[in-house]
């Protein structure tokens, strides 16, 4: 199938050219957009595997709230075109390292699965469900991991509030189930007028 | 190769004979708010371009398209010029897997509520870069205030539509109509009531539509994301958020109004009578009311504060859809709903 070829180079293209320029352009918001970009070109590729659930979570999660997280907080804090690339020597030699030590995990991966693998998998017969496939495999085979996977997710989102909600003195807050209870008998009081502004 | 080329020349056909439709609905849309709003406020609303004023929305397109784009100083002109198509391009590619009848549909995938919720979630993005890309203040903060307003109210519509999975145990937008068949009570509206209403609070408030429409709230911030577009590219913007509303209305009607069945189901004297029988005009019928519904709310409701928008998305709406959904699982289990 050349078209579905086609298509797969051209969205990994898309992928390693915006990936990189994430690193490089000097506006963080043209980052973050070039971070989106590289994401959906992943989500595309997935898509083509006929990992159509993964594909669709990784457009939800990560383009659709993640980086418009991601986003509003670089537009909010409007830093100007970075210094980063002048810095870029100081992060060289551990970048370096990471790099490497992923392309050694990426080499392996590919190493082990053998090298006659094709680009394209093989299509899955009619009526065969991703989804459900992946729901029956996480809640039978892997349930302990998940369920780990689960807890530890659960953990670091009750940190990340319990760190930031601290109390500071000063600021008011509202208590929107006193203000419903506000009478207009407490609020308000008429006060009968003479016209030339003297109380009666 | 020829039957590839054939294969492209159909599909290609079958999505202008869904995008073609949608553009003539936002169009007449437009015309149907003023109408009803005008009514609502004892005006009589458009009445001058045709007859009955049914040519204003082609008046007001070709006002639009002759009118000159202008670019603000120190824009980002790539983004500010993108901005309107990111905006319309997730709102016009939902369509493809909304099922119009039993077997109209598009592209008859398996995730396809998980398709419309990730291309609903992508929508955001017009408005954020458009907002930036102006270089104005208020086109910033009405792009800030959109974006949180969609994250939020996207955590409470997208557990809403768990509790229709779980009823209907399935992904498939065809799948969750059929497993609604039966009659007017078998509908998941019922079972489901809360999640009913959450979720079409929340589509209105995705939509940034009144009383939620903050982001473009004129006393406070001008027209928000959309202040420097005009001429076509804020067509395009108007296109999209009109689009976005059909979307949502015609969402609420196949998850929770049973699509394009009929309310006389089971009726045996109706029988296999267009009433009885189910098809494209009931699911018309049901997204149409739901789109009347958002104009009698921007008729009806004063504008939400900010800080309010937020309390009503996380503190009562995301708590009230998971105690449902829990709900909704006990149901499954005693049988009274989605089968065994």
């Amino acid at each position: 199938m050349p078209i579905m070829e086609i298509v797969f180079y051209l969205f990994s293209a898309v992928l390693v050219a915006s990936a990189l320029c994430v690193v490089t352009v000097g506006n963080p918001v043209h980052a973050a957009l070039f971070l989106v970009l590289s994401f959906f070109s992943a989500a595309c590729i997935w898509m083509l595997l006929q990992a159509e659930f993964l594909a669709i979570v990784l457009v939800l999660v990560y383009v659709g709230a993640v980086m418009v997280l991601f986003l509003f907080v670089v537009m909010m804090l409007d830093v100007g075109p970075s210094r980063a690339a002048s810095r870029i020597g100081a992060y060289l030699p551990v970048g370096l390292l990471v790099a490497l030590a992923m392309g050694l995990q990426l080499f392996m991966v590919i190493w082990t699965r053998g090298l006659e693998s094709q680009v394209m998998p093989e299509p899955r017969p009619e009526g065969y469900s991703h989804t459900s496939e992946i729901g029956r495999l996480l809640y039978t085979d892997y349930l302990y991991a998940f369920e780990i996977a689960a807890v530890i997710l659960l953990v670091a989102i009750i940190a990340a509030i319990s760190l930031t909600h601290r109390r500071r003195p000063g600021t008011r807050h509202q208590d929107p189930g006193r203000q419903v209870q506000v009478r207009r008998e407490e609020r308000v009081r008429l006060v009968k007028m003479s016209s030339d502004g003297e109380e009666r | 190769m020829i039957d590839a080329f054939l294969t492209l020349a159909w599909t290609v056909t079958k999505i202008m004979m869904i995008v073609f439709p949608i553009t003539i609905a936002v169009a007449y849309f437009t015309y149907f708010e003023r109408k009803v709003i005008g009514y609502m406020q004892v005006r009589r609303g458009p009445n001058r371009v045709g007859p009955l004023g049914l040519l204003q929305p082609f008046a007001d397109v070709f006002k639009m398209l002759f009118k000159e784009i202008i670019i603000p100083t120190n824009a980002n002109r790539f983004l500010f010029l993108l901005a309107p198509v990111l905006a319309l391009a997730p709102a016009l590619t939902a369509w493809a897997v909304i099922p119009f009848d039993d077997w109209l549909v598009l592209a008859d995938i398996d995730a396809g509520i998980l398709f419309v919720l990730a291309l609903t979630s992508m929508g955001v993005y017009g408005i954020l870069i458009g907002g930036w890309a102006s270089n104005s203040k208020y086109a910033l903060l009405g792009g800030l205030r959109s974006a949180a307003q969609t994250v939020s109210y996207e955590i409470a519509m997208g557990f809403a539509l768990v509790g229709v999975i779980v009823l209907s145990g399935t992904l498939n937008l065809t799948g969750i109509v059929q497993a609604q068949s039966g009659s007017l009570l078998s509908w998941f509206w019922l079972p489901l009531l809360p999640l009913f209403v959450i979720y079409f609070i929340s589509g209105v408030a995705e939509t940034n539509r009144a009383p939620f429409d903050v982001a473009e709230g004129e006393s406070e911030i001008v027209a928000g994301f959309h202040t420097e577009y005009s001429g076509s590219a804020f067509a395009v913007f108007f296109l999209a958020e009109y689009a976005n509303m059909i979307l949502i209305s015609a969402l609420a009607a196949l998850l929770f109004l049973g699509g394009w069945l009929s309310p006389f189901q089971g009726v045996p004297v109706l029988g296999d009578t267009v009433l009885g029988a189910g098809g494209v005009h009931w699911f018309l019928l049901k997204t149409a009311l739901f789109c009347f519904l958002y104009l009698w709310f921007r008729a009806t409701f004063p504008r939400y504060r900010y800080d309010q928008i937020m309390r009503l998305g996380w503190k009562v709406f995301i708590p009230i859809t998971i105690v449902w959904i829990m709900v909704a699982g006990v149901f499954r289990l005693l049988g009274w709903y989605g089968g065994a």
